[in-house]
């Protein structure tokens, strides 16, 4: 098997890591602080985005494909609930013309 | 490539910074578009282009437009934007950045106790695909259920 091996300038993993953490924090700071549905959807990708993220630095280090993989199912993760819970937005946007989660927390059943 | 990684690790940071702050939903978007794409090249620098190519097509493409479209549909205009407003105060935001960043910094030690190197090799599409379809062929079949699952209740939550 044909590998292409580019020698690059290392990068220490901490560093990947490291932004990688900071992206996930930011990502909780948006879900514990905003109100509106959106951007809570919105930092939750972040979060996603940084799990992500971490996993590629991983496969980096290694130089092994598992982390790519887990990458993908990420994304499909993603993917998957951005729909759902973007139709469920839609739906009580409808019902309830409003996107603050203040208000939709008092629906029962 | 240590330059384009770190680059665009200040550009990542900043953009997410200003995706989180943002009151325009559309100017939120927008900024985690460049996120995303910071990110993309971050996967790049660190060898492996089948990721950074799927980061753009699926998350600043597919996910992102996808976000963009609920956004015109529901239309919110400059209500919500001032609603935004008033509800983004310090007395808001303070709190819980107070509390996440002791987190942060336990994570950034918990790095930093052992230095490793990154390999170099660039991990590329032929390997992936050469995985996906071996060991990890379940993998690949319970994705797409989970996306099946997906496109079917997102048609079920968005009918009128």
């Amino acid at each position: 098997m044909e590998m292409p091996t580019v020698t690059m300038q290392v990068i220490p993993m901490e560093h990947g890591l490291l932004l990688a953490a900071i992206l996930f924090v930011m990502g909780m700071v948006g879900v514990l602080t905003r109100r509106n549905l959106v951007f809570i959807l919105m930092s939750l990708e972040v979060m996603l985005n940084a799990t992500g993220l971490a996993f590629i630095v991983a496969s980096s280090r290694w130089g092994q494909v598992d982390g790519q993989i887990m990458f993908l199912m990420i994304l499909s993760l993603a993917a998957a609930e951005v729909a759902v819970a973007l139709g469920l937005v839609l739906q009580l946007f409808h019902k309830r013309k409003t996107l603050d989660i203040n208000v939709l927390g008092e629906m029962k059943g | 490539m240590s330059v384009l990684f770190y680059g665009s690790a200040i550009i990542a940071i900043l953009a997410t910074l200003l995706v989180i702050t943002r009151t325009n939903i559309v100017h939120a978007l927008l900024y985690f578009i460049v996120s995303l794409l910071a990110i993309a090249v971050i996967f790049y620098t660190l060898g492996a282009p089948f990721a950074a190519a799927l980061e753009i097509i699926v998350y600043a493409g597919a996910i992102m437009v996808m976000f963009l479209f609920v956004v015109m549909m529901l239309n919110l205009g400059h209500v919500t934007q001032d609603q935004e407003k008033a509800w983004l105060t310090p007395s808001v935001w303070i709190g819980p950045s107070i509390m996440a960043v002791p987190l942060l910094a336990a994570v950034i030690y918990a790095i930093n106790l052992n230095q490793e190197q990154m390999a170099h090799t660039v991990v590329g599409g032929k390997e992936i695909g050469i995985a996906l379809f071996g060991p990890y062929v379940l993998a690949v079949e319970l994705a797409s259920m989970l996306l099946l699952a997906g496109l079917v209740g997102a048609y079920h939550l968005a009918r009128k």
